[in-house]
Formats: C-alpha cells, sequence, structure tokens
C-alpha cells in the first residue's frame, strides 16, 4: 500500500511538521518514505504544502500528482487540488476554516472543525496535529502508537515544553475518528 | 546495519562532510541551498571547525582556495547565480590544481531567474565553469542517500586527481527528505592531509617550497600544465565514469536523466511497462566525465534515446555526441521552475514507442 499525502494551508499552520512527523513515524516503521516542501516566498503568510509518501516499497518520485490523501487547512488549497484527489481517496477538510463542502462524489471527505477544537483545549496552532491524528487513526498509514515516539523525536529542543500538548492534540484527531465510527 | 535518519538533501551534504573530514566551510546564503549554511553554521564551531559566512560567494571561494592550499578539506556551497560568482575562483582552484568540494543546487536561470528546480546549469558545470582549459568532477545524485555518499567521493576523487569536484543537484534534491545511511566519521584528518605532500603547511626547514599558484608566465610553462591537466582529464574519463542502467536489458527506448527527473522517469518507466512498452533507463551518476560507453553501447541495441531534463536541451547534446548521432534523441523538458510530471514523461514515452 503507497499512502500519497499532500498537506496544505497557510504558512505557519504547520503544515511542514505534520508532514515531518507523519514521515517520521513512517522512518520508524521501516517504511520506505519521502517529504517534499513546497519552497520559496509563497510559504510566508500565503499557501504553503508538503508531500509525503509513505510506502512499502521503494520511492520513485516525491513528486505527488494524484494524492489519495489530502488535508486542507484553507479554502484555496481544497480549491487548488480536490480536482487532483485519485478516486477513492479521502480529504480531511478542517471545517472550522473551510466553509464549503467537498464537490466530487468519487472521493471520502472527513470534516473536522480542528482550529475549533485546538482553540477549545488552549492549543491555537494545534490543528495540524489534531488531523494529523485523524489521518492516521482513519487510515491507518502509520501504526498509531508510532506516532508519539515520532513526535518526540522530531520536536525541537526549542518547543520541547510543547510536547505533551501535541501528543492531547493527536489524540483528540483520533478520539474524534472513533467517535465518528 | 547502521541507522537511518530522516534529513533534508542539503542537510545530508553538510553531515557528511562533516564526517568525512572537512572542517572549514565558505559560504553565502541563497535559496535553494541555504540549509547547508545553516547545518554548518551551528555545526562547525561544536567541532572546531570553522563556518565562515563571507561578505559574498567570491570572497567565499578564494577562501575555499586558501584552505584547500593548506591540504584540508574545505568547501563551499551555493545555488546558480551565486555559482556564477564563484566561476572566477573555480577556475583559479583548477589552475593551481586544489581539490575542494563546491555545492550547486540548481535554480531555474538565466540571470537571478527563480527559486523552483532547474537543471540548467549543465553546459556551465560540465564544460568547467570559469576561464581557461579546465574541468572539474562534476557528481548528479538522485536521492538524498546518494547526497551523502557522493559527498565523501567527491572529496575522494578530487583529492586522488587534483582537481574541484561538485556536487550538481536541483532544488528538489536540496529540499526534500529521505531516509539516509550517513557515512562513518573519519577521525584521522591529519592523514588525510599528510597525503597531499604538495600542501602549503610549511616546511619545517626540511624542505623545498611548495608554491600553490595558477599564474605562469612563460608560454612553455603554460601549455605544459595544460597538457599535464588534460592526461589527469584521460584518466578520469578512463576510470571514473558511474552511471545506473534500469530495466535495460530489453528496453527498446532508452530514457536518459539524472536528479528529480530520472525519478519522476522511473515512474514513467513503470508506467510504460504495464503497457508493454519495452523502455529503460540509463542514469548518468557522474556528469564530467560523461559515461559516453554505455550510452554507445545501447545505441546498438536501441530505437531510440529521450532525454528528460530540466533544461532547453543541454545534457541531449552530451548523449549525441556519446552516440555520434547514430539514433534520434528526442527530448521530454520543463524549465524555469517547472517540473514534467510522470504523465508527461509516459506520453514522451508512448510518442516513441509509435
Amino acid at each position: 500500500m503507497t499512502f500519497e499525502v499532500i498537506m496544505a494551508g497557510f504558512g505557519g499552520q504547520g503544515l511542514l511538521f505534520s508532514g515531518k512527523v507523519l514521515a517520521h513515524a513512517a522512518l520508524i516503521e521501516g517504511k520506505e518514505l519521502s517529504w517534499l516542501p513546497s519552497y520559496g516566498p509563497e510559504m510566508r503568510g500565503g499557501t504553503c504544502n508538503c508531500s509525503v509518501i509513505v510506502s512499502d516499497d521503494p520511492v520513485g518520485s516525491p513528486i505527488i500528482a494524484n494524492p489519495n490523501v489530502l488535508m486542507v487547512m484553507n479554502e484555496p488549497s481544497l480549491d487548488k487540488f480536490e480536482s487532483s484527489v485519485a478516486p477513492g481517496g479521502t480529504v480531511f477538510v478542517d471545517s472550522s476554516l473551510i466553509s464549503r463542502k467537498v464537490e466530487r462524489t468519487d472521493i471520502n471527505a472527513v470534516y473536522i472543525p480542528a482550529t475549533q477544537m485546538a482553540k477549545d483545549m488552549n492549543a491555537h496552532s494545534l490543528a495540524n496535529m489534531i488531523i494529523l491524528g485523524a489521518i492516521v487513526k482513519k487510515l491507518g498509514c502509520v501504526s498509531a502508537d508510532i506516532v508519539e515516539q515520532a513526535l518526540r523525536e522530531t520536536i525541537s529542543a526549542r518547543k520541547a515544553d510543547l510536547l505533551d500538548l501535541n501528543l492531547k492534540a493527536v489524540a483528540m484527531g483520533m478520539k474524534f475518528i472513533e467517535e465518528q465510527a | 546495519m547502521a541507522e537511518k535518519v530522516l534529513m533534508k538533501g542539503n542537510e545530508a551534504i553538510a553531515e557528511a562532510a562533516i564526517r568525512c573530514g572537512c572542517r572549514h566551510y565558505f559560504g553565502y546564503p541563497i535559496t535553494p541551498q541555504t540549509e547547508i549554511a545553516a547545518y554548518m553554521s551551528k555545526r562547525m564551531p561544536k567541532i572546531g571547525g570553522t563556518f565562515l559566512q563571507a561578505e559574498s560567494e567570491i570572497a567565499a571561494i578564494n577562501m575555499v582556495y586558501g584552505a584547500a592550499s593548506t591540504g584540508r578539506r574545505t568547501m563551499t556551497s551555493s545555488s546558480s547565480p551565486g555559482i556564477s560568482l564563484k566561476a572566477e575562483g573555480i577556475s583559479y582552484l583548477a589552475g593551481a590544481d586544489l581539490p575542494a568540494l563546491i555545492v550547486n543546487i540548481q535554480r531555474g536561470g538565466p540571470g537571478l531567474g527563480g527559486i523552483q528546480p532547474s537543471q540548467s546549469d549543465y553546459f556551465f558545470m560540465t564544460r568547467g565553469p570559469g576561464h581557461g582549459d579546465f574541468h572539474i568532477i562534476v557528481l548528479a545524485p538522485a536521492t538524498v542517500q546518494e547526497m551523502a555518499d557522493m559527498t565523501r567521493l567527491a572529496f575522494e576523487l578530487g583529492e586522488k586527481y587534483r582537481m574541484p569536484a561538485m556536487l550538481l543537484a536541483d532544488g528538489t534534491m536540496g529540499q526534500m527528505m529521505e531516509p539516509v545511511v550517513l557515512p562513518e566519521e573519519s577521525n584521522d584528518l591529519d592523514s588525510i592531509a599528510a597525503a597531499k605532500p604538495w600542501a602549503a603547511t610549511g616546511t619545517g626547514m626540511k624542505r623545498p617550497h611548495n608554491i600553490i599558484n595558477s599564474l605562469y608566465l612563460k608560454p612553455d610553462e603554460l601549455e605544459k600544465t595544460n597538457i599535464e591537466r588534460f592526461e589527469r582529464y584521460a584518466k578520469l574519463e578512463k576510470e571514473e565514469c558511474r552511471w545506473e542502467e534500469y530495466l535495460m536489458d530489453d528496453a527498446e527506448i532508452c530514457v536518459v536523466s539524472v536528479g528529480i527527473t530520472a525519478r519522476v522517469s522511473k515512474n514513467a518507466i513503470v508506467a510504460a511497462r504495464k503497457e508493454g512498452i519495452k523502455v529503460g533507463m540509463i542514469r548518468p551518476i557522474t556528469l564530467y566525465p560523461f559515461p559516453k560507453e554505455p550510452l554507445a553501447k545501447a545505441a546498438a541495441r536501441v530505437k531510440s534515446f529521450l532525454t528528460v531534463e530540466l533544461n532547453m536541451g543541454q545534457m541531449n547534446e552530451d548523449v549525441k555526441l556519446a552516440i555520434n548521432c547514430s539514433k534520434k534523441v528526442a527530448m521530454c523538458n520543463r524549465v524555469g521552475g517547472m517540473i514534467p510530471g510522470a504523465d508527461e514523461v509516459l506520453a514522451a514515452i508512448r510518442k516513441e514507442a509509435r
């Protein structure tokens, strides 16, 4: 199984970081992977995204044309990437920030009010980790218990005091999916 | 087995260089290679090395000249416009027969161009980036693992042939992360330096002076240095060509590509094989010396070649030269920071299969 994940939104929402945590979890599991960021001036306040491939087989191109997992944290990103999602793929929408629904009927949509949930738990910038938790729980691209280790090993020393809050956010996202089921 | 870590291509080059005994880094920031300088700025002070952000790219390459003259492993890194600025210094390094590592993480040009990935410095690097008759060794990694491994290779080949060596990659390769096993630490920096009897390390009044210089005012002397240098290049061309062959055994179409486009091409080749098209790839790993022999051998059995590149057809010419224009050499290219999708490459392969 190959997961081709695009995480997209505004710069500052932590999309590159959530992608890094997913990539690191795949590394711990001994899977093949690649992580590719968008880079350039568009990262400051503009749109930003990263592409993560997690696979049992060696990764060819790190560039994803048709993601089977899409995480979007602003409307321009949903507009930009919706049409490219592979049929049968899953879109994770931060419904606190995106009012519209996914239009295509041949893909799955999961709506999570992640930014609101993050505010409620006093963790404003951790909506990204809530959605990451949801992705992992829903799709099993890496095992849920490895995410904690990945997060522990990825978080910078400067932000180490935020580890527990990050872990809580991931758990919230997982719980959200459990309750939906 | 050694531990795999997750690193950006740029960071893997920097850490690999340190582990290979490089203790002197001189640079100037420019996207998309700045992570190399940033990494060095954090690590070098902790291990007794030198990190110096120079006032310009030109200053940085001349600092490399100085450090390399002492026989120590030294490097600089930049991206395309910065390499243009370094060209004078690279020519001086070549003229003084100094080994040093230069990293070029290419972006679109000409001029300031853009900051997205490109392979448009191909001619500039492979023909000798600077004035005068010379070459530098040019290595083209296509994975983060190769970026680490080729850092060591660049130091070793550069020292063996006494010439500057370059890692030439596109912005994607510098920015992406993949699992990588880093090279083992070389602790014996003194013996690396001692293997260079030409180095200017002080005579201790025990030997004649070593003079590092690229100025020869007597034409017959200058001619001799040029001829001797090209004898070394001939040996390099004979012994050090590296390439990867992928599904070439029964191939009727041979894709030729490097770096990120080689990876996109692999996806396209897998898809084309599913359609029954017999296509493979020769991926040059050394761009100078260019692996002419495997291409010439392939020319005897394939129907056509297809270069996939991020420029207007620069490597395409080298393939034509390597096979003496004996077969068609088609091209699939994007420029300016655009990268062809696997679907575009697949369409180009289908066209050749018709």
